[in-house]
């Protein structure tokens, strides 16, 4: 589209400065993070800090080389993996379909309404032990848990970009004759697709949340489970690999949604 | 001429709790068939209200209204309606854009969707067939948007302010083209609008509302002697300014 060789130096100036931007960004992020990691290190092994405590970057990487031996470290964090990804997949589709129902029906809607402020502002974990009981120390109970977490939230958002939803465009396909589930199809769900992605963003966050709560009350398996119990026999270097290992695990799940919504948007 | 629309004594009331606001008070009167009929009146004064209700997606309050002879009772085939806006969905193609109604009204088949690539090609969309609406010029997505109108084939165009989203020379080239469009596919129109000029241009009849509630304050024919006629010759006849004066004295503006 465009001619490189033609570009006047004053174009060349400005492109070049936002590259050298970029460039002093990321290197001062690698900087931070290996400075970090250096001076815990350095600071464990002078004993400024006692690394049976604080643990040591050094003990993090032998306890991942012994796990991974016997391949439990897979295990755990396959199990939380795959607990996350069913339950905010699970939230975001209950979540829409139900506000799918609020907006067809108002009288619905607004009957709820204070039902879901109080349940939006009650910490969702407090439930945990009633889950537990009901359904039973079982990854099932994990999936509810992380599903609960982010299901009130996906209805409140997606329900809000439902009934934002153009009036102007329902009308033009009211002159049509649209009923309302041609409305639903043809406008309120394609429009809102964004909405829903982005519940989806925050549902990765808050199922994972509700899935290490669940391991830590079901204490069987996951990276949950691994933090809770290296934290009652006081095996600081699991817990510390856990929570990193959780961070990478997190990001990752991140960045597929991201690409997703990518995909999508390209799509649309 | 055939009667295409009768309005008979209607009236609009509109309810909230804080009230009752009436917006069209008995309000009488016929189009013809293959009339382009404009509506000016104060801003605020239910003009909107009366495409709504001529449409079918209100109900009045009180009085009849027939098109084609029979009474409206909800939205009809009958009738193609044009917003403010293009209102054209991102998400979909021209093409699929354009057969959006046809898709409602499950008049969807090979023949229809021909025919609606028949209306792009003759408007000069064709090429644009596959295209999304945000590659489109302002003026190529109204004209779009009226394809899209007309692929339902209706009797009856309402439009509602078309062109009030446009800068000031594209509306003046596209409401030329669509008034070629729409006499060329010989239609009948009413155009509500607080244009006096865009008014006057097009139409056979201008109707003036009084303020809320609505009423006819009084009714010109527009009889304009310019050659080769077409809105933008329109506005160099002599009679124009006649015409825009007095609409502009009952229209009664106070700023």
């Amino acid at each position: 589209m465009y001619d490189k060789t033609n570009f006047s130096q004053e174009h060349i100036n400005y492109i070049k400065s936002h590259k050298s931007f970029k460039r002093a960004v990321s290197f001062t992020r690698i900087i931070i993070f290996i400075t970090i990691f250096f001076v815990w290190e350095i600071a464990a092994n002078l004993q400024w800090i006692d690394p049976f405590i604080m643990s040591q970057p050094s003990r993090m990487l032998k306890t991942v080389i012994t796990l991974s031996k016997d391949g439990s470290l897979f295990l755990h964090t396959g199990v939380t993996l795959y607990e996350t990804i069913v339950g905010f997949v699970l939230g975001t589709v209950f979540g829409t379909i139900i506000a799918i129902v609020l907006w067809w029906s108002n009288f619905l809607a607004k009957v709820l309404d204070p039902y879901l402020v109080v349940l939006n502002a009650l910490p969702k974990t407090a439930l945990g032990p009633v889950i537990l009981v009901w359904i039973g120390g079982t990854t099932k109970s994990i999936i509810v848990m992380a599903l609960l977490v982010s299901i009130i939230v996906t209805i409140i958002s997606v329900y809000s970009g439902f009934s934002n939803c153009d009036e102007d465009k329902i009308k033009l396909l009211k002159t049509f004759g649209a009923n309302k589930r041609q409305i639903l199809k043809l406008v309120v769900l394609p429009s809102n697709i964004p909405a829903i992605i982005s519940a989806l963003k925050i549902n990765v966050g808050l199922s994972l949340v509700g899935v290490i709560v669940g391991e830590f009350l079901v204490s069987k398996e996951g990276l949950g489970f691994l933090i809770i119990y290296g934290g009652q026999v006081f095996k600081m270097d699991m817990v510390m690999m856990s929570v990193i290992i959780l961070a990478i695990a997190a990001a990752l799940l991140y960045l597929s949604v991201l690409w997703i919504e990518k995909k999508v948007t390209k799509m649309m | 001429m055939e009667k295409v629309v009768e309005m008979q004594d209607v009236s609009m009331n509109y309810h909230s709790l804080g009230g009752e606001t009436q917006a069209i008070k008995s309000l009488s009167f016929d189009i013809l068939d293959g009339e382009f009929v404009s509506i000016v009146g104060p801003s605020g004064c239910g003009k909107s209200t009366l495409l709504s209700l001529i449409s079918g997606i209100l109900k009045p309050s009180k009085g009849r209204i027939l098109i084609k002879n029979e009474e409206v009772k909800g939205p009809s085939k009958n009738i193609g309606y044009m917003l403010q806006k293009d209102h054209l969905f991102e998400w979909r193609t021209i093409i699929k854009n354009v057969i959006i109604g046809l898709e409602i009204q499950c008049t969807l088949n090979k023949e229809s969707y021909k025919s609606a690539e028949k209306l792009l090609k003759e408007y000069g969309l064709y090429e644009f067939k596959n295209h999304y609406p945000k590659q489109l010029s302002g003026g190529m997505r109204q004209r779009a948007a009226l394809i899209r109108t007309l692929t339902a084939n209706p009797d009856l165009l309402l439009l509602d302010e078309p062109f009030s989203a446009l800068d000031y020379q594209t509306r003046l080239a596209i409401s030329e083209e669509i008034w070629l469009i729409i006499k060329k596919e010989k239609k009948t129109a009413i155009l509500v609008t607080h244009d006096i000029s865009e008014a006057i241009s097009m139409s056979d009849r201008v109707i003036v509302l009084t303020k809320r509630p609505a009423e006819i304050k009084s009714v010109y024919d527009i009889i304009l002697t310019c050659e080769n006629k077409t809105p933008i010759t329109c506005r160099e006849a002599p009679e124009f300014r006649y015409y825009f004066n007095s609409i502009w004295k009952e229209l009664d503006v106070h700023v």
